[in-house]
């Protein structure tokens, strides 16, 4: 028995949330007095899967085929659950990413394993039975899911847990996975990556706008704030409804729900659909012209008065903190 | 074409979420259920691909008889029949596996679900169903275009998008801008009384995991107001007291 973790790569390199799956990994392995391996695919080169000793992780199995250069969920399922046999592993650990949130539902189906999507925390061991947290109801609410199968795959809530260091040395082995020209029936045709911005799905400080800054031309000054705290920008539904900005920086119950370090609401009233996305954040900051905003119930730290005023002083301010 | 749409009942997004049995089942009283946000803009999607007599779409539920309003709107939206699995949605491997036994006895082009849920916010289903059904899937689909026997779907991905082709069948699951939102007029809710409806037996399920227990988040303390001719306390304050800068 062992615990194997899928880390993703984009482009041969690992994210911070990929990093945070190889602590998890080994935390759980420590729990449970298992060894544990990590499985990378496609094209990662020596120094990079390296690196996953420095968390405790002594094995790789790297599977790098032309074939599965390009992400097929399909392909890239039956390959973990391949890889998770010939390690005889009963847990397999991975992002909430979006494309794990593709790929665990197929690996826990290949295995018949119980799965634990946007995994909250550790789990609880008591024999074959773990308790995992999750949010459940857009973080209204915390579920604590028992998984009762004797093998488990686990999708890691991004922000969730540290990567903490623990190195080792690593020793890579490659595989030949089996794998079928079926599942190849999907085929990417083209990737659009804005390299130069911080992802929102797992950006650590996030900074959000809504109806208050009134119109998408105003929006220079929530971009500037965004940079110099090395932020994701988001805004709330009102805003990519009228189409200010795209649907994929909507955060909420019917849009994406995040759980950042820092979370800057700017000029959003806080909603009840609004919040329920983003209150598992650690720290949020709201600034409103409105001191009865419901926002300011939820929040860390508030600043009453005018965005247009407030943000561009705290553009400032921060950069004066980040150059002492 | 034909397409199948899964549908998923919710809580209201303005709903209040309790819980009753000491914190370990939800409360429903007084709640008012929906058809999950994003299966609704799949449904758009699929009456917008089947329109003009270019295919029909079927909607799928796997609940008891009191979520039959959802299935008559899904049905005034545009479905031209619906199918009900006369059960308790345990949960998502139980729903998987009675969709993809339905699935097994007809022919669909393609099956669309909601990119989550917005009660478990689980996007389990559409991946246990194309494992089930060996189908290949694209999951947070934001555009969906149908040439002959391929689909070509851009789907998001952290800070982008990817297009991909895949060959029918397909399983997809949508998120927002995939479709403009259908909303019903009278013609189509007049209909939905007299279209086919039909009730279906579940089939038996092993159980994988379960829900044991439900916690509230701790509540902050009281918001601190910060002078907004002070900001620099707030930066002090950020990087001093919650430590996140």
């Amino acid at each position: 028995m062992s615990v194997l973790v899928y880390i993703e790569n984009i482009d041969g390199h690992f994210k911070k949330s990929g990093l945070e799956t190889l602590s998890y990994a080994k935390a759980v392995a420590d729990q449970t007095g298992q060894p544990v391996a990590a499985l990378s695919i496609g094209n990662v080169d020596r120094d990079t899967l390296e690196t996953i000793g420095t968390y405790g992780i002594p094995k790789v199995i790297r599977v790098d085929k032309e074939q599965l250069k390009q992400f097929v969920n399909q392909a890239y399922a039956t390959v973990i659950a391949d890889v998770a046999k010939h390690v005889g592993a009963q847990t397999v650990v991975l992002s909430n990413s979006f494309s794990g949130k593709a790929l665990a539902p197929r690996v826990a189906a290949k295995l018949h394993a119980a799965l634990a999507d946007g995994a909250s925390s550790l789990p609880a061991i008591e024999g074959d039975v773990w308790q995992i947290r999750k949010t459940v109801f857009s973080s209204k609410a915390i579920a604590v899911e028992e998984l009762t199968a004797r093998t488990k795959v686990i999708a890691l809530m991004p922000n969730t847990v540290e990567p903490s260091e623990a190195p080792t040395a690593v020793q890579i082995e490659d595989y030949e996975p089996n794998i079928e020209d079926t599942d190849f029936s999907t085929i990417v045709k083209d990737i659009v990556r804005a390299t130069d911005k911080v992802a929102l799905p797992d950006a650590e400080i996030v900074v959000s706008a809504g109806r208050g800054l009134k119109g998408p031309e105003n929006w220079k000054i929530v971009e500037e704030l965004a940079e110099v705290l090395g932020a994701a920008t988001a805004c709330s539904k009102p805003v990519s409804d009228a189409g200010w900005r795209p649907h994929a920086e909507h955060v909420g119950q019917t849009g994406l729900a995040i759980s950042p370090k820092l979370y800057i609401a700017i000029g959003i009233s806080g909603a009840i659909q609004h919040l329920a996305g983003v209150s598992s954040s650690k720290t949020i900051v709201v600034i409103n012209k409105d001191p009865e905003a419901p926002f300011f119930k939820v929040a860390d730290y508030g600043i009453v008065g005018d965005a247009f005023e407030i943000v561009p002083k705290l553009t400032e301010a921060l950069k004066a903190y980040k150059n002492h | 074409m034909k397409i199948l749409v899964c549908i998923s009942n919710v809580p209201d997004t303005t709903s209040k979420i309790t819980f009753t049995d000491n914190n370990t089942a939800f409360n429903a009283a007084g709640v008012q259920y929906i058809i999950n946000p994003y299966d609704e803009i799949a449904l758009s999607k699929a009456v917008e691909l089947a329109e003009g007599g270019k295919g029909t779409v079927t909607v799928i539920h796997v609940g008891e008889a009191s979520s039959e309003p959802t299935i008559r709107k899904a049905l005034a939206i545009g479905a031209d029949e619906a199918v009900r699995v006369d059960a308790v949605p345990r949960d998502a491997w139980f729903v998987a596996n009675q969709i993809a036994q339905y699935v097994k006895s007809q022919q669909f082009d393609m099956i669309l679900t909601g990119r989550e849920s917005i009660d478990y916010n689980g996007s389990k289903v559409q991946g246990y169903l194309a494992e089930l059904l060996r189908l290949p899937s694209v999951s947070i689909a934001k555009k969906i275009t149908v040439e002959g026997d391929t689909a070509v779907i851009e789907r998001e991905i952290e800070g982008g998008k990817e297009v991909v082709s895949a060959t029918l069948p397909v399983v997809v699951g949508t998120a927002e801008g995939v479709a403009e939102p259908k909303i019903p007029n009278m013609r189509g809710i007049m209909a939905a009384r007299t279209k086919p409806l039909t009730v279906i037996q579940p089939v038996e399920v092993d159980s994988l995991s379960r829900i044991s227990a439900y916690e509230t988040p701790t509540p902050r303390g009281a918001v601190k107001l910060i002078d907004k001719d002070d900001i620099s306390q707030l930066v002090a304050l950020l990087h001093t007291e919650a430590k996140v800068i």
